[in-house]
Parts: structure tokens; C-alpha cells; sequence
């Protein structure tokens, strides 16, 4: 049972209310109501530990409304550990049910319990989404407006169904890829699974930067989904089931670094050791695997990566900080160096960098309205630097950012820019 | 007009007069009426929104409204209060909710009146130098605004990027400034007030000098929503000093740092900012912020001068010096305006950062003269050290204004109460040496059992008749200052 009652007082009495954290808050800042910011959130999860209040739908839909984006961690000087009080919270919101609802408990089923449990499956789904965008059936079907005979939420997920890659990454990238010159690492690569189906490109540039930069790259096939979807919606056990599977893909002991490139995934795979620390057969790997999980940045930053000696092919970038990335891991300064380290590049600071742009894992479905204005905001902010390239490290933000976009500028990502560069250096 | 189930207090005599309480609390008929003036968005009843409005920035004080208004308007704001007159429901007026003495704690079953949605800036006078402002405009929005035209406002309590600039006014709240630049009290021109009748007066102007009457501004600024609900400020702002330098010195004794502060005094030079941090305090702060202080420290003084850059030069070089004359092992100064503000920023951040060691921290506010300073510090110590207590003091040692912060837990009965023993040892110590025991966060509910020890009866009964004669029924924010009872 994973509950507000049970779980340790000291982490929900952490918070002394200074408000610190609003003006950080996305959710705060546009109602300007308590209950909507991270101190208010946390003084309900406080009174239901206190026993004064329920978990009941009211709590559950505040839970929903909250990003998770962790810009409140960020700016908390008391340390409040908001991610474990949000997953606590949101894992008893879905044990106790109070959020009803056909159509949500069918989505829930459909996408935590089965695709995002099944990599062959969601692999396979990929594989049809592709025929069906790319053979014309599905402009055929827009053009027939055909979604007018769905039922309502399928049609407004629809045009966010992110554009299946030519090819996923197990066909882009071999098992094992070694570099020509020195080896100086062995590193384990992470390839996710949005970014898998969408940016499997994004998975062969990481491979390529690190093969730069002296590492031999171990790419497990058909790898599994990290849980960071289920941990952040409530299906804990799911999650932990994911994160076992996930500890025995990598032989741990033979790999200096587990490398993910996705901001989202890499928050959560660094805290398997909490998410495990009950688990006998698994609390001590899962340590062992947190110290070894590194951020693509992260992992540069830290070994020192090669200059590129030519440009990428673009003038001007602006940057925009995945929420998990800046604040989930702290890796703020590395992306930006990395930019920076480009020949004619020039790296515009993006206002309001790390402010969500409303991705937030699965938020722009269920609070597409919410979601829509923080995307506004964002393409406002972007649209001042002048920049027709934004680069991020997240596919949620990559692809939501992509689509707020539109025509008028694109969206790239940090390694993908270096691995441009790295081959135009070589040529 | 009584609402059902009012509680007729009994008559009470004072100062010659009778004048009877009435206390009730948020019924549905009142709900009612609100709505109807607010539109129903903005009055929240739901139990979620009731627990989120029950506490301020102060530990382990929390009580449950019975409703909470977002007016967007004086008008509204008025209508409120004529509202909750007529219902004998008393009001209590929050801002952001920042405050460190209680002020916005809601009284059981009480309105709140939540000002954060008067948010804007209505105008900024170059000529004047003044900025007009809606009560609920974030305090850093202030400065940046100012900024933008080459001004600034001085006051920047720990809290400014989310406190409210009329809870500021409110509170007459200091900041790490206060030492050459004053406080919030000093900046404010003028007030646009609703009074506890429902009535809406404007006190004040943009002239600089002004001796028409009383200054009624004032009676309002630090009245902590006892006197009156301020609406809309008017503030003064001033040039941007054209440079600034921050420096850190770091000391292995509290004397030594204190005997700085002094010598700096001495020498005539008021720099803009003379904070300090112990030991404990760094630790917190580094562990947050990341910024690289040393944590063997005992003492961390950040310095500050700022104004026309020779000057500041100057002044800097002078104070390096004396820091080192007087036994700071390392004396630095920052490298950038952007290193200096991160740095000051790191500094506001030292309250919420002592949380990270115990699960309640209780904050203490109390001022001396700044010759007794150096006493002052070393009493806290002694005192927390005698009652087994944990410890950080922080604060404005330019001004003399302290924060010891009590580091315990609100569930350990045995050591809250050494904690109190040891409070009311500072507080004595305090007044014995011609202090405060607030410099800048008021009564509220925290500082309330020692003011009347503090003021002497003959100024307290003086402070208490002006809340009678304003508010003879008690309906603002009572029990806050003074005791909701009556003698």
C-alpha cells in the first residue's frame, strides 16, 4: 500500500511554508490559487496524514492538475522531496479510486498496463502507426473527417500522435558499436520508447557522439519502457516491475555509465534505488545502477568531450531546459557548453528556459487546456530570441514544443547539433 | 443584521465607552452574499481550498477559514468588509502568505480576504519617481519595473520574489538593505486604505514634503491588517546606484566578525548591506544553493556598498581592510554583479535553508542597539546551548536585527517547551539591552505575549485605543497584536 499516512512524516513535515516555491510554479502563477501550488498541494497531502482530510476526487484532480515538473524542488531552500510526495500521492489517488470513469480506467489499462509494458507490442503499434501515416490513410481519414465519428478525447489525441521514425533505433543501432580509435569507456545506451518510435535519429546521434568521445556503446535489443510513466501516474508496482527488468537488460558491472538522452526517463532511472529500496533481491543493484546512470550531457560533461572543429549546419540556437533534466537531475550548465562548444554556433539564452512548455510526460492529454497555454508561453518566449532552432533534451518537450512551432521554426536536440558537427569535421 | 448562531460577547468597558463584540463565523447566507459581489470564482468554501489558506510562513500556526475572497478591486474589497460587518464575521487579509509572525493566520471560521489577484501596476512617474501599484504586485516585479527606467526600490525582504508589496506595507517589512536604505515605511507616499466601516479613503501623495494633519499613512504601515486593508501604494523610488560591490569575509570567530561590523560603523562608512551567517547557517545555505561557501566557517559576513563608483571603490577597499585588520581569515570580493547577486540571493534563502535540518524551525526576530550586538550573538549562543537546543542565527547585522532559528520538531512536547524557556530568555535579554523583539517581521500572533512587557502599559493601552477607535468591533485580523479578548 502506498499511501500519504504511511509513508515517512518527516518528508511531508519538511515543508515550513515560506512560499518559496510559487512564483516557480506554473499551475500557481496562472490561477493564483493556493491549492494549485506546490505548498498548497503539499499542506493537503500534510492534512490527510494528519488524518483531517480525505483522498478523495477533489485531491486526486489537484494531483492531475500538478505538472510534476519539479520546478519547486528546484527552488525549495528546505529540500522538500515534492517527486516522492507527488508519486505517493498520485499512487493512492489510483489504489483508492476516486477518480472515475470508463474511458480513463480504459486508457490507463490500455497504454500503462499493456503498450508501455510490452516493448515488441508498442514496437509493433509503432510499426502500423507508420503505415498509417506514411500510406496516406491517415490524411485520407482527416480529409473525410473521419475523427468526427470517434469519440471525443481519441479525436483530440490524434494530431498529437508524434510521427513514427523511418526506422526504430534497433535497426539504426548495432548491439555493440565500438570506436575506431581508443577505447576509453564502455557505456551502456538507454534508447527509450517514445524516443525510440519518434527520434530514433536522436538514439544514433548519442551512439555517434559517444563513439566520438572513445566509449563502446551496448544497445540491448527491443529494450522495455524505464516506468517513469507509471511512477508519475500512480501505478507504482508497474513501475517497479519495469525498473527490475530494466536493472537486468545492463550487466552493471562491466559498464562505466548507463546513458540516457531523454530529460524525462533520466530523472526517473536515477531514483530506482528509492523506488527499490524495500525489494531484497533488487535494493543493493539498484543503487549500483543509480551511480551509474548518466545523462548524455552529464556523461560529456564529466569525461570531457571533443571539440567539433566544423559547424552543424545552423547559425543560431535557443535552448529549452527539459523540467526533469534542470530540475530532476540538476543538469543545467552541460547542454548549453555543449552548444556552446560549436563552432559558429551561436547560442541565444531562451527567456524563461526552465519553464515547462506543458509536455510533462502524459499532461498534454489530460489537461490539454492547461498544457496549451504553457505551450503558448513557450513559443512566445522563443519567437523573442529570434531563433528558428530550438534545441532540447526531452522527446515529450521535443515533440510538443515541435508542434506549438508549427512552421515557424523546428526543434533539435544538443547531441544531435555535436554529432552534425562531428561528422562535418570529419568530411 | 445578525447572521444565525452569533455569539454575543458581553459588554465591555473601556476607556470610558461600551461597545459590544460580535463574533460569527462564514454561514451559508453570507456565502450567499458574497457570491453575489464577487461572482462565485472568486469565493472559495471547498474544504481543499480552506486548508490551503490556514497558515502563513510561520511554524506550527494554522486555523481553518470559513471562506476565502480573490476581490480583483478596492470596490470589492470594501464590499467585503461591509459584508462581514453587518455578519459580525471577522476578516483576515493575506497577501501571498510570506509572514513570519502569524499576521495572515485566519482566525477559526473567519473570511479571508486573498489580495494576490490586485495585481497590477497602474503607474510609474519618471518625473515623480514614484511607481502607484495595486496591493497584490509581487515586490520583485516592483524593482524589475523600476529597473526598467534606470530606478530601484530599495526594501527587498527575504521573501520579495513572491511577497506582495501591501503585505510588505502592511508588515513595514525590512530586508538585506535596510541598513543604509531604510525600510518599507521610508518608500511609501501614499495609501489607498479600506477602513473596518467599509469605507475607502486615500491618504497620502506624490509631494515630497507634506505636514497637512497627521500622517495617516503611517498609522496604516506595519498595522499588520489590524487598522485598515490597504488596497493600493504609492512608493518612492530611487536612482540606480551606477555600482556595487559585494564582498564576502569569512571569520573562526563570531567576535571577530562582530568587531568588523563595529569598526565599519566607526569609520563612517554605511554600506548597504553588513549580513552575517554562523556556522550552522552556511552549512544550510551551501547545501541548497551549491555556490561554494566554505562550511568551516564560524562566521560568514556578506558585504555590500553600493552608489557613485569612486566612491564605492573606496569603500570597498576600506571595508576589505578592516575585515582583515580585525581577524577575517579570508576576505573576497565578487567578480561580477551577476556573482554578487547570487550571493545575496543565496542569502534570503538562509530561513527556509535551516529547515533542511529539523522539521520545525522557529524563527526569531529580535533587534539591539547595534553596540550590543556582538553581547546579543553571544548570549543566543550560550542560552541554546543551555537548554540542549540546536541553533542558527542569521541576520542584518548592520542594524542590529538577529534571527536566531530554533531547529526542533513541533511533536517533541519536552523540547518545544526548552524552547520556549529559552525564547522568553532571549526576549529578556533583549529588552534588558534596549532591543526589539521585532525588527522587521511584526506581532502577529508570535511576538504577542511580550509586547506589552516591551512597550510599558502607558504606550500599550496608547496603541490599543487607536485599534478601538478604528475598530471597535474587531472585525480585522483580531487577536493579532493585541489579544482578541477585551480587559
Amino acid at each position: 500500500m502506498n499511501s500519504l499516512r504511511d509513508m515517512d512524516y518527516s518528508v511531508v513535515q519538511q515543508c515550513m511554508h515560506c512560499g518559496m516555491c510559487l512564483p516557480t510554479c506554473p499551475t500557481y502563477m496562472e490561477t493564483k490559487l493556493e491549492r494549485n501550488s506546490p505548498r498548497g498541494r503539499i499542506a493537503l497531502m500534510r492534512s490527510i496524514a494528519d488524518g483531517e482530510s480525505e483522498v478523495n476526487a477533489a485531491f486526486g484532480e489537484e494531483m492531475y492538475y500538478c505538472l510534476g515538473c519539479l520546478a519547486c524542488q528546484t527552488a525549495c531552500p528546505a529540500g522538500v522531496k515534492y517527486a516522492e510526495l507527488f508519486e505517493t500521492a498520485r499512487a493512492e489517488i489510483e489504489e483508492k479510486a476516486v477518480l472515475p470513469g470508463a474511458q480513463r480506467t480504459f486508457w490507463r489499462w490500455l497504454t500503462l498496463e499493456v503498450l508501455f509494458m510490452r516493448p515488441r507490442l508498442l514496437r509493433l503499434v509503432g510499426v502500423l502507426m507508420r503505415w498509417h501515416q506514411r500510406s496516406g490513410l491517415e490524411a485520407l481519414l482527416r480529409r473525410v473527417k473521419f475523427l468526427g465519428l470517434v469519440p471525443k478525447n481519441l479525436a483530440a489525441l490524434e494530431p498529437q500522435t508524434p510521427r513514427m521514425a523511418e526506422a526504430f533505433s534497433d535497426e539504426l543501432i548495432e548491439a555493440k558499436e565500438t570506436p575506431q580509435g581508443e577505447r576509453r569507456w564502455r557505456v551502456g545506451m538507454l534508447t527509450g520508447c517514445v524516443q525510440d518510435l519518434a527520434f530514433s535519429d536522436v538514439n544514433r546521434a548519442t551512439v555517434d557522439v559517444l563513439l566520438e568521445n572513445d566509449c563502446e556503446v551496448f544497445t540491448p535489443r527491443a529494450q522495455s519502457c524505464c516506468g517513469s510513466l507509471h511512477a508519475h501516474n500512480g501505478a507504482v508496482e508497474h513501475a517497479k516491475e519495469l525498473a527490475r527488468r530494466q536493472i537486468d537488460t545492463f550487466d552493471l558491472d562491466a559498464l562505466d555509465a548507463i546513458i540516457t538522452n531523454a530529460g524525462g526517463c533520466g530523472s526517473h532511472l536515477k531514483s530506482y534505488a528509492h523506488l527499490l529500496h524495500d525489494d531484497p533481491l533488487y535494493a543493493a543493484k539498484a543503487k549500483q545502477w543509480d551511480s551509474k546512470v548518466k545523462d548524455i550531457h552529464e556523461w560529456l560533461a564529466q569525461t570531457g568531450w571533443k571539440k567539433p572543429s566544423a559547424d552543424c549546419g545552423i547559425e543560431r540556437v535557443t535552448y529549452h531546459e527539459s523540467c526533469h533534466l534542470t530540475h530532476g537531475q540538476k543538469v543545467v550548465k552541460a547542454p548549453r557548453e555543449i552548444l556552446r562548444s560549436i563552432p559558429g554556433l551561436e547560442v541565444v539564452e531562451l527567456p524563461e528556459s526552465n519553464w515547462c512548455c506543458g509536455s510533462a510526460g502524459i499532461y498534454n492529454i489530460t489537461q490539454p487546456e492547461q498544457s496549451a497555454k504553457l505551450l503558448e508561453r513557450k513559443v512566445n518566449c522563443i519567437h523573442q530570441t529570434g531563433c528558428e532552432v530550438v534545441a532540447t533534451s526531452n522527446p515529450g518537450c521535443h515533440l510538443q514544443i515541435a508542434r506549438g512551432l508549427g512552421t515557424s521554426g523546428s526543434v533539435s536536440q544538443p547531441v544531435v547539433l555535436l554529432a552534425q558537427a562531428y561528422r562535418k569535421s570529419r568530411t | 443584521m445578525k447572521a444565525e448562531g452569533a455569539q454575543v460577547l458581553p459588554v465591555a468597558l473601556h476607556g470610558g465607552r461600551a461597545w459590544v463584540r460580535v463574533v460569527n463565523v462564514v454561514d451559508a447566507f453570507f456565502i450567499t452574499q458574497l457570491q453575489s459581489v464577487l461572482g462565485p470564482a472568486a469565493v472559495l468554501t471547498a474544504h481543499e481550498d480552506l486548508v490551503v489558506y490556514g497558515f502563513d510562513g510561520t511554524a506550527a500556526l494554522k486555523a481553518r477559514p470559513g471562506a476565502v475572497v480573490l476581490p480583483t478591486n478596492t470596490e470589492q474589497v470594501a464590499a467585503c468588509v461591509k459584508l462581514a460587518r453587518e455578519a459580525a464575521v471577522p476578516v483576515v487579509t493575506r497577501g501571498s502568505g510570506t509572514g513570519l509572525s502569524g499576521g495572515s493566520v485566519p482566525v477559526e471560521g473567519c473570511l479571508v480576504i486573498c489580495l494576490v489577484k490586485m495585481s497590477r501596476i497602474l503607474e510609474l512617474d519618471e518625473a515623480n519617481l514614484t511607481l502607484h501599484a495595486e496591493c497584490g504586485v509581487i515586490t520583485k516585479d516592483i524593482d524589475d519595473a523600476a529597473a526598467r527606467c534606470g530606478l530601484f526600490y530599495p526594501p527587498d525582504p527575504g521573501s520579495m520574489k513572491i511577497s506582495t508589496i501591501g503585505g510588505n506595507v502592511a508588515e513595514n517589512s525590512g530586508g538585506l538593505r535596510g541598513l543604509k536604505y531604510g525600510v518599507t515605511r521610508d518608500y511609501v507616499m501614499g495609501l489607498k486604505v479600506v477602513l473596518p466601516t467599509g469605507e475607502v479613503v486615500w491618504l497620502g501623495n506624490k509631494c515630497v514634503k507634506d505636514v497637512a494633519g497627521y500622517s495617516m499613512k503611517d498609522l496604516f504601515i506595519g498595522s499588520e491588517g489590524t487598522l485598515g486593508i490597504i488596497t493600493e501604494v504609492l512608493i518612492k523610488l530611487l536612482p540606480k546606484p551606477k555600482a556595487r560591490r559585494t564582498m564576502l569575509a569569512l571569520y573562526d570567530s563570531m567576535e571577530a566578525a562582530a568587531e568588523t561590523i563595529s569598526a565599519i560603523i566607526a569609520a563612517k562608512i554605511i554600506p548597504c548591506t553588513l549580513e552575517f551567517l554562523d556556522r550552522m547557517t552556511v552549512r544550510c545555505v551551501e547545501d541548497f544553493a551549491k555556490i561554494g561557501l566554505p562550511t568551516d566557517v564560524e562566521a560568514l559576513v556578506l558585504m555590500e556598498t553600493d552608489g557613485h563608483p569612486a566612491a564605492v571603490e573606496e569603500e570597498a577597499a576600506q571595508m576589505m581592510a578592516l575585515a582583515t585588520q580585525h581577524g577575517a581569515r579570508e576576505v573576497k570580493m565578487a567578480q561580477s554583479e551577476a556573482e554578487g547577486a547570487m550571493l545575496a540571493s543565496a542569502r534570503r534563502s538562509a530561513f527556509s535553508a535551516l529547515a533542511r535540518m529539523k522539521p520545525t524551525t522557529i524563527l526569531e526576530d529580535v533587534t539591539v542597539p547595534r553596540s550590543e550586538l556582538a553581547q546579543m550573538v553571544k548570549f543566543i549562543n550560550e542560552c541554546a546551548a543551555r537548554h540542549q537546543l540546536l541553533v542558527g542565527t542569521f541576520g542584518h547585522m548592520g542594524d542590529g536585527n538577529l534571527h536566531p532559528t530554533f531547529l526542533t520538531d513541533e511533536r517533541d512536547k519536552a523540547e518545544m517547551h526548552r524552547v520556549e524557556e529559552a525564547l522568553e530568555e532571549i526576549v529578556s535579554e533583549t529588552l534588558r539591552l534596549g532591543g526589539t523583539v521585532t525588527g522587521e517581521h511584526g506581532v502577529g500572533l508570535a511576538k504577542k505575549p511580550f509586547l506589552r512587557r516591551q512597550l510599558g502599559e502607558g504606550s500599550f493601552e496608547l496603541m490599543r485605543s487607536i485599534k478601538q477607535a478604528l475598530d471597535p468591533q474587531a472585525l480585522l485580523n483580531p487577536g493579532k497584536i493585541f489579544d482578541g479578548r477585551l480587559s
